[in-house]
């Protein structure tokens, strides 16, 4: 092992271990600090912001989360998000882990060119896709709603989903599928055939074997794909704020209209940040290690 | 398995309808438009025809490459930085610790959180007026006027001409390096131990080690964080976005933004098409080496 080196005797204090804790400490003080600032201004006054003084100590205010969670457009603007993250990762699942069987267990010719194109076009941006979706969006009308699709919700008095979110849908679980895709064949390919091969011996057919024995052992794999759909899908900025309208807005749109050159409300504009890294967040600290996983995967296992 | 042959494509097209819906028809049409002139608020139908004058106007458009060497210029910050911190970081920290996992989870938080916020963040900590930044700086100047002269003053960070692109860097360091960390890290806790303890039996020190073992194992792994990385540069556009809108005078305004700004702010669809398709063909260029290197599609190694 590397730490061979620096192992001495047992009773001496061990300053290598020592100094990485303290390099480590720094390292997560460096990390977090932003992230801490934001959370801790979201509960200031706007007078205590914009002081002359750096008020660490402050009595924390609930006035900016009240104004926040008062006005209905958050509200309004939460489920949009909601509707669209949690849909898109739904149908992320659900069509990729079908693909990635196929990919991984049946052989077809083409299969090569399918897999390979979309590999090629994963890195694809969503502002690239925003610029010439914009066009076809507004003549086809699809920003307004289209008819059938309107589902009417409890909250406020919008109407869901119409077509902006069910386009949101359909162009998050575009830009997920590559990578989903091939995370759910790298799982698969350790899952051994034996079981696969038991239920087809059963006279299972290839769907009874795909729902029945496969779907159920591959939550593993779901779990660290529908964490990656939902943070973009949560996240993304761009493609949302081209294409939702007033009633459809997810909260990165709301988020950034705090944005302007006349005086910036700090306070409303960092509870707003916080809202919006709570559920990812929340996430990371149950799935730290599936991520790091995910992240590393395209690299490490090669 | 034994299966009838159109099983395997009932399976695939779900997947392969929204992926030629939501990406294959844009990026087609975005070949299409940029050949055309079209502006928002017109007809779809009233594009006008232009052949390859889109083409040509960007060969001749100074302010699109100098769009280009902008991202250029910050790729080349973010990533150097990035390599140099992660990788020195993942060697020191290689070894493994008691509560690692604990710091684990707090460096995956940047790479959680939502681009949009990142800018927000880093908006309210370099504000001129307001920033966390300039306070400190301004309070230690003054504590010790010496360093005054050393830049302990207030800078306007986002909007001095010569501080913008290094702002937009930082807060680009913040969210990334712990991505290039985790990997290098991963990878190095993934050698093979026999070989390490060979060249340590060798009387290899940690110096000899590092450079002659365990760099050179690590070379594909490297390589592949590199290129995610520059990937990511290209892609890059929300932070920019909320920190600087690619100013002052442009100074920022890399490809990606241009790209945004000319459908979004000019209108001038047809020609934000035509960067668009630039945008498309660099990343997919990227994309391709990136395979070359590793392919997750290919049959277990």
């Amino acid at each position: 092992m590397s730490n061979i080196a620096y192992s001495k005797p047992k009773r001496k204090i061990p300053w290598a271990d020592v100094g990485r804790y303290v390099v480590l400490v720094v390292l997560a003080v460096v990390t977090l600090l932003p992230i801490l600032i934001m959370v801790a201004t979201s509960f200031k006054l706007q007078v205590d912001i914009l002081s002359k003084d750096m008020n660490w100590i402050f009595k924390p205010t609930w006035s900016n989360y009240d104004k926040i969670l008062n006005d209905s457009k958050f509200l309004i603007y939460m489920s949009s998000s909601l509707v669209i993250a949690i849909s898109a990762t739904l149908l992320t699942l659900i069509t990729g882990a079908m693909a990635a069987f196929a990919l991984a267990r049946m052989k077809f010719p083409g299969r090569k060119i399918i897999a390979q194109s979309t590999l090629i076009i994963r890195m694809i941006p969503p502002a690239v896709l925003a610029v010439t979706v914009v066009g076809f969006w507004i003549t086809w009308g699809l920003g307004d709603a289209i008819p059938g699709f309107r589902v009417r919700f409890p909250v406020g008095r919008a109407e869901f989903f119409d077509g902006s979110q069910l386009g949101l849908i359909i162009f998050y679980t575009a830009l997920n599928l590559p990578f989903t895709i091939w995370l759910l064949f790298g799982f698969l390919q350790q899952v051994p055939r034996e079981l696969e091969e038991a239920a087809i011996v059963d006279g299972a057919n290839a769907f009874q074997t795909f729902f029945q024995v496969i779907f159920p052992i591959m939550s593993s794999g779901f779990a660290v794909s529908a964490i990656f759909t939902f943070r973009i899908a949560w996240n993304e900025f761009i493609l949302a704020f081209m294409l939702s309208n007033r009633f459809t807005k997810t909260l990165p749109v709301y988020a950034s209209e705090f944005i302007s050159d006349e005086g910036v409300v700090w306070g409303q504009m960092m509870g707003v940040g916080t809202l919006i890294v709570i559920p990812p967040l929340i996430l990371t600290f149950f799935a730290a290690k599936q991520i790091i996983g995910g992240m590393t995967a395209g690299a490490v296992k090669g | 398995m034994r299966s009838n042959k159109i099983v395997p494509y009932i399976f695939l097209l779900p997947a392969a309808l929204i992926i030629i819906v939501g990406l294959f028809i844009p990026l087609w049409n975005s070949i299409i438009l940029s050949f055309y002139d079209w502006s928002f608020g017109q007809a779809w139908s009233d594009k006008e025809f232009l052949g390859f004058e889109n083409f040509v106007r960007l060969w001749n458009d100074e302010e699109s490459w100098r769009s280009v060497r902008i991202t250029f210029v910050f790729g080349f910050w973010v990533v150097l930085l990035e390599m140099l911190i992660g990788l020195g970081l993942a060697l020191l920290l290689e070894k493994p610790l008691v509560g690692s996992t604990f710091f684990r989870t707090i460096f995956v938080m940047p790479l959680m959180i939502a681009p949009i916020v990142v800018g927000l963040i880093w908006r309210y900590l370099l504000d001129a007026r307001n920033g966390v930044v300039n306070y400190y700086l301004e309070n230690i100047g003054e504590a010790v006027p010496f360093l005054q002269n050393l830049g302990f003053v207030r800078h306007s960070w986002l909007s001095d001409p010569n501080l913008a692109m290094f702002s937009i860097v930082i807060s680009d360091v913040w969210q990334w390096t712990p991505f290039i960390f985790m990997i290098i890290l991963a990878g190095l806790q993934g050698l093979p131990s026999d070989v390490i303890e060979a060249s340590f039996i060798d009387g290899a020190n940690w110096w000899q080690m590092t450079m002659q073992v365990k760099l050179p194992m690590m070379t594909s792994i490297i390589l592949i964080a590199l290129l995610m990385r520059i990937i990511d540069v290209f892609r890059a556009l929300e932070v920019i976005y909320i920190l600087t809108n690619g100013g002052p005078g442009g100074n920022t305004r890399v490809l990606s933004l241009h790209m945004f700004q000319t459908a979004f702010q000019a209108r001038d669809f047809g020609y934000a098409a035509m960067l668009a398709l630039l945008l498309s063909v660099i990343l997919i260029i990227l994309s391709v080496i990136l395979m070359l290197f590793n392919n997750p599609l290919k049959e277990d190694s």
